[in-house]
């Protein structure tokens, strides 16, 4: 494995190898002293192209975990206007010698482009609405912890499914894991053409029944009013997770969700914070699971 | 790679723990709060025999755990891939604890330092040991054990291979020679 | 000045013509048996076709000749096999003016390389709003009348336009597309785009604006041609107006007609073209349809941009495919050698019925037709190599293919624009 951009090549043993690394580093951080020196020495840039301080927190803080230098770019999207300008700030940081690049852009196919670009590592932390590999692996890495073995899981993904990365990786990943993934939105917010064989429905009591697990997803605000939904009221009447439609899940199904969380909008307020919520255990895990994914692309000779 | 010699057979191998487990006791006053930490993979098993011997000797079991040192490794760039990295257990609290960790072979000392910078990020013992089956020199760091089971003088170009019955199926100790 | 072609095997829109010495005197071919010339080439057996009229082509001027100039783009034209381009008119500004057609057209005539057609915008602006002056772009040189580009939103100017393009005995060309359907969309929408979180423009975009421009044209006694045509549907959309005797014409494009979504895997902005790659199914359905007939034209549809403005992202990089340079051997090789599409109708997709459908002369090799020739060597086998275009797009997504078939001389009206003998 030389970058993250995708699960494309991936089989279930580079999965299971990356979680038993992944449980390693939990171990790790439950630790007085939560730093090991693996990475002395390697450099970690952080480029984020659109914001978003909780995947930046968790991927500085498990390369700082692993004693690897940090550097970040923080970017506005307009400064990606010209194609150049993203190619100049990747190449102008390689120039420190920068080891592996975690990329976040509002566009499919940024960190495939890095990728050609750039002779380090790529780890692609969300490109548009195309992949967020690291969270679909912490997210299956949660599930397993929960439920074990995914092999036949039901797992339902409810939400923006047209716009959402995470639901496209989680779709990929757990597809590869053997679980039987169902999406579910209002029609605007569906594709209208399924992706990694994930079942589509715009009737979320399919998706929920005997679902295993239910995860819900952010929805932005501005796509609520005036956007492609109606309103905010239409959402939460037809898709928004509350006790009574949870329990047409299996007794006891987690409920995840990727954050940040829009209280009482895709999940009620009792729940989010509820023993079946795995929220906070998601956030943990991201962290083990990208020490995990730098210690694979960075602890060995560099390419 | 080609097969020189076996240099220990099963009973010199568990005349040499015991006399370690002798020698722990001695050197820890009875034991007391002793801990005996195996270096993944043969040092696992071998601090559990010498757990066994310790009770057995003195009626009471020392605290036992398991320590990888993948993470602490210095020569992770001249590496091809990532190497897996194993669970680490220490199910107690290292601080005033008199440590020994446990190896089969000590060669060039870097996974004893390795192991020690492990143990110490966990907490502050109050002393730390070395307990080795096969010393075969070739020091790289000042590292010295203080329990040996076998001082086998050896050449660089030789392979020293400790085979236990939990992880090769037999007890022996055997030296092979690269080309 | 006078030239002799020696042992040419000709080929037309009526397929093979055999071996023969073509003599061209005064612009035309004045004989297809020999005769006595200032000068003389030997042709080796090599195909001599009348040399192609390209129906869509972005010069980008003005305004935008940091992407393309006249200069450049009508050299690749000449080095393609072309003869003349028709140039599209979503410049900068766009060319809904008089002055603004005779002007590029002045600067085309000292710029060399392959002659320069005008295509004028159908509506002020090219906002679909309101009618250009039609009449005076037709007499400033305009052959043709479209917005391509943008959409046409408003069937009730199409209509108009059609109307008014009809008395002034000019086609009326759409880039035929629905923009509420096709939203964001960037690719193609299937499973494979959907995976790859690329907003999708549907095949129904397409085919659901071509039945509404199909109606709009039974209104009027105009000519409407597509621009681009690229899906199954639409195909047969086109092919059930035909049946009807509906006055329409349609276009297919190098790159509809030799690849495929699956070329997006890469999300390699090189790809990226509007209406975008699509299926298979739609390919096959558009060879099949060329093969027919029911597609008339070959159009290149090329639209270069800068290498810069190429490698910005997948999303915000610009649509468009150069390929001037490439789309006869690139058709030959693909269509002709490989699957059997007979030579005489790429010739006549690319030579003649374009002509026919602006009403000019040509595209056949007979005596007293225009001497517009290419003669291309079938055997020669060459890997594209954008490096070497005369375009200033100097990527292809074609680059490395080995194809045959590369013009090796270029005739506009007897003068040699292109050549490349060895
Ligand atoms: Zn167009």
């Amino acid at each position: 494995m030389r970058h993250l951009l995708d699960f494309s090549g991936w089989d279930r043993a580079r999965v299971a190898a990356l979680f038993k690394t992944a449980r390693a580093m939990k171990e790790v951080l439950s630790r007085p002293i939560k730093t090991v020196p693996t990475l002395k020495g390697r450099t970690v840039a952080t480029v984020f192209f659109e914001p978003s301080t909780r995947t930046k927190t968790s991927f500085e803080l498990a390369a700082k975990r692993l004693s690897a230098d940090v550097v970040s770019f923080s970017g506005s999207s307009s400064s990606l206007k010209k194609g150049e300008s993203i190619r100049d700030t990747l190449l102008t940081l390689a120039a420190y010698g920068v080891d592996a690049f975690v990329i976040r852009a509002d566009a499919a196919g940024v960190p495939h482009q890095a990728a050609r670009w750039l002779d380090a590592a790529v780890i692609n932390a969300g490109d548009g609405r195309r992949a967020h590999p690291t969270q679909a692996l912490l997210d299956a890495f949660t599930l397993e912890e929960a439920l074990g073995d995914l092999e036949g899981r039901k797992i339902a993904i409810v939400g923006d499914i047209l716009h959402s990365r995470v639901a496209r990786s989680n779709a990929e990943l757990l597809g590869l894991l053997g679980a039987e993934v169902w999406l579910a939105g209002p029609p605007p917010l569906l594709p209208r053409r399924p992706f990694f064989g994930a079942r589509l429905t715009a009737r979320l009591e399919e998706a929920l029944k005997d679902a295993d697990a239910v995860m819900a997803l952010r929805i932005q605000k501005e796509r609520l009013s005036g956007g492609r939904l109606p309103s905010e009221e239409d959402y939460r009447d037809g898709y928004q997770i509350t006790e009574d439609r949870l329990a047409l899940a299996k007794p006891g199904a987690p409920l995840l969700h990727p954050g940040p969380l829009n209280r009482d909008v895709e999940i009620e307020g009792t729940l989010a914070d509820g023993p079946r919520s795995l929220v906070l255990r998601q956030v943990e895990n991201g962290q083990a699971v990208r020490m995990a994914v730098l210690y694979h692309l960075l602890a060995r000779r560099a390419a | 790679m080609r097969f020189k010699a076996r240099v220990m057979e099963a009973p010199e191998i568990a005349r040499a723990l015991s006399r370690i487990a002798h020698e722990i006791l001695e050197a820890t006053q009875g034991g007391r709060d002793l801990a005996l930490v195996g270096i993944h993979t043969r040092g696992i098993p071998l601090a559990g025999r010498l757990a066994e011997r310790i009770e057995r000797f003195e009626g009471r079991r020392p605290m036992l755990g398991q320590l990888d040192i993948t993470l602490y490794r210095d020569d992770l760039t001249e590496l091809e891939h990532a190497p897996v990295v194993r669970e680490t257990v220490i199910p107690f609290d290292v601080a005033g604890k008199r440590i020994v960790l446990v190896d089969d072979v000590l060669f060039t000392g870097r996974t004893a330092r390795a192991g020690l910078d492990a143990l110490t990020d966990l907490g502050r013992p109050a002393r730390v040991y070395l307990a080795i089956l096969v010393d075969r020199g070739h020091r790289e760091l000042p590292i010295c054990p203080d329990f040996v089971g076998k001082n086998l003088p050896t050449s660089r170009k030789e392979v020293v291979k400790v085979k236990l019955a939990e992880t090769d199926g037999e007890d022996a100790v055997e030296l092979w020679e690269r080309p | 000045m006078s030239l002799l072609i020696r042992n040419a095997r000709l080929v037309d829109a009526r397929g093979e013509r055999g071996v023969a010495d073509v003599l061209v005197a005064d612009g035309r071919i004045a004989s297809l048996a020999g005769g006595e010339a200032e000068r003389s080439i030997e042709a080796g057996g090599r195909l001599l076709l009348p040399a192609f009229l390209d129906l869509h082509a972005h010069l980008r001027t003005p305004g935008e000749e940091q992407k393309e100039s006249l200069e450049t783009g009508l050299r690749a034209a000449a080095a393609g096999g072309f003869a003349a381009v028709v140039m599209m008119p979503n410049t900068r500004p766009p060319l809904d003016a008089p002055e603004a057609v005779r002007g590029v057209l002045r600067r085309a005539r000292a710029a060399g390389g392959a002659r320069a057609l005008a295509a004028a915008a159908l509506t002020k602006g090219q906002e679909g709003r309101a009618l250009a002056e039609l009449r005076l772009l037709a007499e400033a040189g305009a052959v043709l009348f479209t917005d391509d580009g943008r959409t046409n939103e408003d069937a009730g100017v199409l209509a108009d336009g059609l109307r008014y393009a009809a008395a002034l005995g000019r086609p009326v060309a759409v880039h035929a597309e629905d923009a509420g359907l096709r939203g964001e969309g960037v690719v193609h929408e299937c499973p494979l785009t959907e995976a790859l979180g690329l907003p999708g423009n549907p095949a129904e975009a397409e085919s659901a604006r071509i039945a509404r421009d199909l109606e709009v044209l039974r209104m009027t006694e105009g000519h409407l041609h597509l621009q681009h045509l690229s899906t199954k549907s639409g195909v047969r959309l086109v092919a059930e107006a035909k049946r009807r005797g509906r006055r329409v014409s349609a276009e297919a494009t190098p790159h509809h007609l030799t690849l495929t979504v699956d070329a997006l895997k890469t999300l390699d902005p090189l790809y990226k073209v509007a209406p975008p790659l699509r299926e298979a199914a739609d390919r096959e359905a558009l060879i099949e349809a060329l093969a027919e007939g029911v597609v008339d034209v070959v159009a290149t549809d090329h639209a270069p941009h800068t290498a810069a403005e190429k490698a910005a992202d997948f999303l915000r990089a610009p649509f468009g495919i150069p390929s001037l340079e490439v789309a006869f051997p690139l058709l030959f090789t693909e269509l002709v050698e490989k699957r059997g599409v007979p030579l005489g109708r790429l010739v006549e997709a690319m030579a003649r019925a374009p002509r026919r459908l602006l009403g000019l002369e040509g595209g056949v090799l007979e005596e007293g037709a225009p001497a517009d020739l290419v003669l291309v060597d079938p055997r020669e086998r060459r890997a594209v190599d954008p490096a070497g275009f005369f375009s200033k797009a100097k990527y292809s997504p074609w680059a490395g293919w080995e194809l045959l078939g590369w013009p090796v001389l270029t005739l506009v009206g007897g003068e040699v624009v292109h050549a490349r003998l060895g």
